[in-house]
């Protein structure tokens, strides 16, 4: 490893904290412009340093570790939750050149290691010895392991259509035609999984705040708190740029437009993607847990399932067959 | 080993921010550059909590108090241990996790070599995993008439 290694995944990790700093206000923003206020007015112009503002405060807070919770465990919890969401923006390929590890197994590095996360918010709520915590992070795992498996389930059609793993293989498979057609059953199976990994609104139950206070991190306060929150961010970053460059194209253009340079297309994708998550959170109420687990186990994995073999069918067929 | 082609280009927008070495086209050291670049990102990502806990650390107050490290029960005082047991139905959605992401480790390669064997052994291959999936789907529908998936 030579120094200048480090340069890039620097400057990737200030991207991606200006990243989280900017979506916190821009979400804060669209969803008070949704229910017709104004949102975060007053730090700086436009609201611009609110998030800066509130970052400051969380790290002058006092770090409070409660007698019962088990210190070690409670302390190296957040880092656990964190580090595996930044570790899975080293494979994203931004553009054919601007791709940190252009590693061949892309995709199911991603997928491993974002699972790891699940890890460290059960640990949380376990180490906290809170109540709301434990039930909180008891049904975030439940809620994470449900999801991945429509989530990764619906990935098999993208998988057998590109006939790769590797990320910038898969962008590049989809120069004629993106995968959000053929695999338009793929798509919509993995955007709602996507959207219970990442706990968002409607499947915000593990920290429903009318119920469980704030869920898994009820104990945690000051920069410990800042990194779960970071983390969930960071995901929202990984996320959407996962799902443009899975169905969206990654960086290629639309209808051959292409006086844009490919990052600007890529940068479009990625935020149609965090709008309309935002959207979602403005729109839809929380679901109940019983229609969580049935909407998983019941409706997203048999049609995952039958995706698969739509798709291996649909190779037969002349004319079409190319596109899956 | 020859080397083909060697690049470098710091500048953030537009050109790659990762050196490509290559030896006969693919090769070795692009490959470990590629992985020590995902182990970067991990060493940068428990820098980054290590580096804002100590900075933490210098400005925050630190003033513990018997109130204070409480467990926090809504204003009551906590009664009771908090690490209760858990339904049961929680293992039973880690077991048919376990299942089938078994069966994905399973579907990954399968789909990705997919067309190489589809034009060496025609549609066996797909019939074969759906052979597989249809076991695993019993399962599943198993588990769904024994209510294992209601969540009451």
């Amino acid at each position: 490893m030579q120094a200048w290694m480090w340069l890039g995944p620097v400057i990737m990790l200030f991207v991606v904290l200006g990243f989280v700093t900017l979506a916190i206000l821009f979400e804060r923003k669209v969803i008070g412009w949704m229910q017709s206020r104004i949102g975060p007015n007053r730090v700086g112009p436009w609201g611009l340093f609110q998030t800066v503002a509130d970052v400051l405060k969380l790290l002058l807070k006092e770090d409070i570790v409660p007698q019962k919770a088990d210190e070690t465990l409670f302390k190296l919890a957040p880092v656990i939750a964190f580090v595996p969401a930044f570790a899975v923006v080293a494979v994203l390929p931004f553009t054919d050149s601007l791709v940190f590890a252009d590693i061949g197994v892309g995709l199911l590095y991603f997928i491993a290691i974002s699972s790891i996360t699940t890890i460290g918010i059960l640990a949380g709520g376990w180490a906290s010895n809170n109540k709301y915590a434990l039930i909180g992070a008891m049904r975030s795992a439940a809620q994470m392991i449900s999801y991945e498996i429509p989530l990764v389930m619906a990935l098999v059609g993208v998988i057998m259509a590109a006939g790769t793993l590797n990320l910038s293989g898969i962008v590049e498979a989809q120069k004629e035609m993106w995968f959000i057609v053929p695999q338009f059953i793929g798509f919509v199976v993995f955007f709602i999984a996507s959207l219970a990994e990442l706990n968002r609104t409607p499947f915000d139950l593990p920290e429903a705040e009318s119920e469980l206070v704030a869920g898994y991190h009820v104990e945690y306060s000051g920069f410990r708190f800042a990194f779960f929150m970071l983390a969930e961010y960071v995901y929202v970053f990984a996320m959407s740029a996962l799902t443009t460059v899975l169905f969206l194209g990654g960086w290629n253009p639309l209808f051959g437009f292409t006086f844009l340079p490919p990052l600007i297309w890529f940068l479009l994708k990625f935020s149609l993607i965090v709008f309309t998550l935002i959207w979602i959170r403005a729109t839809l109420p929380r679901i109940r847990v019983d229609q969580l687990m049935q909407l998983g186990w019941k409706v997203l994995l048999p049609l995952a399932l039958f995706n698969i073999f739509l798709s291996a069918l649909l190779k037969e067929i002349p004319g079409i067959g190319s596109y899956y | 080993m020859r080397c083909t082609d060697i690049y470098i280009h710091p500048s953030l927008l537009g050109q790659g921010l990762m050196v490509r070495i290559s030896f006969d086209g693919v090769t070795g050291m692009e490959y470990w550059a590629n992985y020590s670049m995902t182990a970067i990102f991990f060493l940068l990502g428990l820098a980054l909590p290590a580096a804002a806990f100590t900075v933490g650390r210098w400005l925050r107050p630190h003033h513990p108090s018997a109130a204070k490290i409480i467990t926090y029960e809504s204003g009551v005082d906590p009664f009771g241990d908090s690490r209760v047991q858990f339904h049961v139905r929680y293992y039973l959605f880690a077991l048919l996790f376990v299942i089938f992401d078994v069966e994905t480790v399973f579907l990954y390669p399968w789909a990705v070599a997919y067309d190489t064997l589809r034009q060496d052994v025609g549609l066996f291959v797909l019939v074969e995993m759906l052979i597989f999936v249809l076991f695993l789907f019993i399962g599943l529908i198993y588990a769904w008439k024994k209510k294992v998936l209601e969540w009451k």
